[in-house]
């Protein structure tokens, strides 16, 4: 059973080997020790997580429950939940306490599964080193020289470093996968709707997506499983709750698998490799590989820029420090209250792209870079679509490099916004993928592979993730000198 | 000279749906809340929160495009339309930009003339700000309550069609049953673009003049503006493209903010709200229950029922008697009973507010057993009157009131002899009257209706007095 850390902990539960509050009792301890280390969570809240362990122990004791019941679980900072404060990790939400909680956490609770706390992010999910935070920089487990990845970098670093068994994130460009990649963990990102988003704090409504990052890609299915499904406080969530956690069969035999070489262009050594190597144990597996060509790929990343910014910059207007959160000192009227509050609450890279998405929806600017990037948007789904007629999924790396070193993204905005080359594709198609570990680059840093499915058909990309993982040719797991 | 210049006119007109639930989720729309407590994270654009469309706003938008002859989009979807200010929490109003629900429709004015709608859309509604004790409040109460814009082409030419169009959109409205149309609460606001040209010449640079509450400060914020623009090209300056708000209590119009201060909206598909197909089916199903509208309603009324004009225009006028008036008329006699709902109910009703509320103690059932004993000839028309007058005040059928004398009825033979010991034994009246003072006739029909305690029909018994003199 691998990595795999929920259905290890629920057995534990149900023979009484140990309780969720003993358990949950031992996450809080390791934080404690840990976070000062990686800043992977930016609040958490013993009192309300081992309340929920003792009602967990209550359930399990009567018989009731299932894998997730009572066990210990962290959530990004950008989902709300009821009366506790949900930042986004901006200094413009500081204080902020939602009056409602989010669909998944609602989900998640009444699996009887316990919070721990909250995930640090880039600030609005804008990043992809979460070092845009308020709450400063998250780090890389495997090397605090690194970051973790972005924008989920909290969430991922903490399932990597064993302080959550699994972390709730966001996936709007890549969120979910490349930090995933970056620690050496696995990595879900659904199709667009299979996942409720009431509750998740819009940054490109269109394109956002809520999935789990987990030790393994069962634990990643067990978590799916349990968000899933369509809801009626989100009218573009759709699809069923059919479980797909019990079809991981390890069987890849007849699958199609597609390689788009325009995936592996720009991509470093090391990372070809890992990637390059996990193709060929598919094909060793029984998988048909084929050949097939994505020519659109080139025009994602703009098509990305644009209408990601072009929503946010919508999406965040409301933050005026009139109704919540922070509120300029000083000001002289409404509109310079505005004003200061915006300047003040907001950091740098996302005032930048609030700029680019109120450039490209200006009249006169809106026919050439809004619309256009839609017309696009529609021609890289149909490529999708049409690709998908030749195979079942697309194997493709995460990230063209394994993690950047700390502070290597401020002076290279440009490369970083090229490096979610590999991931916005899927966002844009609005198509699920997964990122899984598939080796280590020559500085001992976790390499990702991602496969990509078509609408709705994680099952077959959880199942194909699961093969390789159970082949385990690959071991990232990581010893941060704590054990429980 | 001002006569010279031609007067063109085009109007939003914002009409709040009265759906039981706002547009993006299930919070009541009721007017009049305490502040703050018809809300929900929704209402308050609270981080996080998404819209779900109500799809009652779609089916009230489609009856409004209906009764005002505009094709019904098979597609739609919403936009956002962003802009910031404190009574919009999202910084965005959802609203729809290039695919309206409802397009190219018109409203027939009295005279025959179309005033051509481009569009319907719809669109939710913003909080208000209140300003009290140097503070100042938001009341997010009415956002998301539900609205369409009307936006009519600039075929308006005088200021008495503006008031008709509104009119007629009004009466329009509440008789289809979206909207109670109360300008003084806000459910129907305007905002008007004028525009003044030289005949043969094209038309003039426009200004827009916002939220427009009440018919009268519309007319007089049209004529001001009308004037003013006028007096600008008179005067070899020329009108500026802006956007003004009338002030009530000059009575002028002044300036907002110029078309170089206009708002980018920037507009762009709501991404959170799927596009909508709109099906035949439900189209045909709200057209099904569509009820006839005020035109059809006036025409029946005097054609079937034989209503004079003025009758029919007064009942159609207010939805509330309308239907009071319908329900009586399916009972039978609709012109007695028209008769006495003008007569005695409506002239009883002294502010437009009753007129619109038509708040009675009876049901239109009550009125229609009177009107039958009235039809039947078992009272007369005073009789009647005077019990619609106890009805009213206490609310309790006709038979509570009328005797059995009253209901005794007077038959025929017993007028015949009454009308001869009148003409019999007042020789003198017969005799003014054969010498040509007519009015002598009213003591003979007078003597009658005392012995029969104003029961006979005064008209009928005059008829036969006459008959018997051999005038």
């Amino acid at each position: 059973m691998g990595a795999g850390k929920i259905r290890k902990y629920s057995e534990l539960l149900r023979s009484g080997a140990t309780t969720s509050v003993k358990l949950t009792e031992e996450y809080l301890g390791k934080i404690e020790v840990l976070n000062p280390e990686i800043n992977a969570y930016v609040a958490v809240n013993a009192e309300k997580a081992l309340r929920a362990a003792k009602a967990a122990d209550e359930r399990i004791a009567r018989g009731e429950g299932d894998a997730l019941t009572g066990i210990p679980f962290a959530i990004k900072d950008n989902i709300a939940t009821k009366g506790e404060e949900t930042t986004c990790c901006s200094r413009i939400l500081k204080g902020y306490k939602p009056t409602y909680d989010a669909t998944v956490y609602e989900k998640l609770c009444a699996h009887g599964a316990v919070v721990l706390g909250k995930n640090n992010m880039d600030e609005f999910a804008m990043g992809s080193s979460t070092e845009t935070s308020c709450y400063g920089a998250a780090y890389n487990p495997h090397n605090r020289g690194y970051v973790p990845g972005g924008s989920s970098g909290g969430g991922a670093a903490a399932v990597a470093a064993g302080i959550a068994t699994y972390a709730l994130g966001s996936d709007t460009g890549g969120s979910i996968r490349q930090p995933a990649a970056f620690c050496g963990v696995v990595g879900l990102k659904p199709t667009y709707g299979a996942v409720s988003r009431y509750g998740l704090i819009a940054y490109g409504s269109s394109l956002d997506q809520i999935g789990p990052i987990a030790a393994s890609v069962e634990d990643a299915a067990i978590v799916f499983d349990a968000i899933k499904g369509a809801d009626k406080r989100d009218q573009t969530s759709s699809g069923g709750t059919e479980p797909t956690a019990d079809k991981l069969d390890g069987n890849v035999k007849g699958l199609r698998i597609g390689i788009a070489e325009e995936y592996f262009d720009g991509i470093s050594e090391d990372t070809l490799k890992a990637v390059r190597k996990a193709i060929d144990f598919y094909a060793e597996a029984g998988a048909e590989i084929v050949k097939v060509s994505l020519p659109m790929l080139k025009d994602a990343l703009p098509v990305y820029y644009i209408i990601a910014c072009a929503e946010a910059s919508s999406n965040l207007g409301r933050y005026d420090g009139i109704r919540y959160g922070y509120r300029a000192a000083h000001y002289d009227d409404v509109n310079d209250m505005v004003m200061r509050t915006r300047s003040e609450g907001f950091g740098r890279e996302v005032k930048r792209r609030i700029m680019l998405g109120t450039y490209v929806l200006s009249s006169g600017y809106f026919d050439a870079y809004y619309k256009k990037a839609l017309r696009l948007r529609e021609s890289i789904v149909t490529a999708f679509a049409g690709i998908f007629e030749k195979c079942d999924v697309l194997i493709a790396p995460v990230a063209p490099t394994t993690a950047f070193p700390l502070n290597y993204t401020a002076d290279n905005m440009i490369e970083t916004y090229m490096s979610d080359i590999c991931t916005v594709p899927v966002n844009i198609a609005g198509l699920p993928a997964i990122s899984l570990p598939c080796g280590k680059d020559g500085k001992g840093l976790p390499v990702g592979m991602q496969i990509i499915g078509k609408k709705f058909d994680e099952l077959t990309v959880l199942r194909t993730a699961e093969a390789f993982e159970r082949a385990a040719l690959v071991d990232v797991a990581l010893d941060m000198g704590v054990t429980l | 000279m001002k006569s010279d210049y031609k007067l063109v006119i085009g109007l939003e007109t914002h009409v709040e749906l009265q759906t039981k639930s706002k547009i993006f989720c299930s919070c009541p729309t009721a007017f009049g809340a305490e502040p703050n407590t018809h809300c929900c994270p929704v209402c308050t654009g609270e981080p996080g929160s998404l819209p779900i469309l109500n799809k009652e706003v779609l089916a009230y938008a489609i009856r409004a495009g209906l009764a005002t002859n505009c094709k019904i989009s098979k597609i739609t979807h919403l936009d956002r339309k962003n802009y910031v200010y404190p009574d919009l929490p999202k910084a965005y109003q959802i609203s729809q930009f290039d695919e309206p629900i409802c397009v190219g429709g018109y409203v027939e004015l009295a005279s025959g003339k179309r005033i051509r709608i481009n569009h319907i859309h719809v669109e939710e509604d913003a909080g208000k700000l209140v300003h009290e004790d140097g503070y100042t409040y938001i009341d997010y109460n009415r956002g998301g309550v539900p609205l369409i814009e009307i936006v009519s082409e600039p075929d308006i030419t005088d200021i008495a069609e503006a008031r008709e169009y509104m009119e007629k959109l009004q009466i329009t409205m509440r008789h289809i049953g979206v909207s109670d149309c109360k300008m003084q609460e806000g459910s129907m606001r305007c905002d008007v673009n004028i525009s003044v040209h030289k005949e043969g010449e094209p038309f003039g640079t426009r200004t827009e003049i916002k939220n427009m509450n009440s018919l009268s400060f519309m007319e007089k914020a049209l004529a001001y503006e009308y004037s003013r623009q006028c007096d600008v090209l008179d005067s070899g300056e020329k009108v500026i493209q802006e956007t003004r708000r009338y002030n009530e209590g000059t009575q002028t119009t002044e300036s907002m903010r110029s078309k170089e201060d206009a708002q980018d909206y920037r507009y762009f598909p709501e991404p959170d709200i799927l596009t909508v197909e709109v099906s035949d089916e439900f189209v045909d199903a709200i057209q099904a229950s569509m009820p006839e509208l005020p035109d059809v309603l006036g025409k029946r009324y005097v054609e079937e029922y034989g209503l004079g004009t003025t009758e029919a225009e007064l009942i159609v006028k207010y939805k509330k008697i309308a239907d009071f008036f319908n329900a009586c008329a399916r009972e039978g006699s609709p012109k007695l009973a028209a008769n006495l709902i003008l007569g005695q109910i409506f002239r009883g009703m002294q502010t437009e507010e009753e007129k619109e509320a038509f708040e009675l103690k009876i049901t239109p059932s009550q009125l229609a057993a009177l009107v039958k004993l009235q039809d039947e000839g078992k009272i007369n028309a005073q009789i009647a009157r005077q019990t619609l007058q106890k009805m009213l005040a206490e609310g309790k059928d006709a038979s509570a009131y009328l005797t059995a004398e009253d209901l005794a009825g007077v038959d025929d033979s017993a007028i015949d002899k009454l009308c001869a010991e009148a003409v019999a034994s007042n020789a003198r009246a017969v005799n003014d009257y054969k010498n040509g003072k007519l009015q002598a006739i009213k003591a003979l029909v007078g003597y009658v209706m005392k012995a029969t305690r104003g029961k006979a029909d005064a008209a009928a018994v005059e008829s036969k007095l006459i008959a018997l003199i051999g005038g």
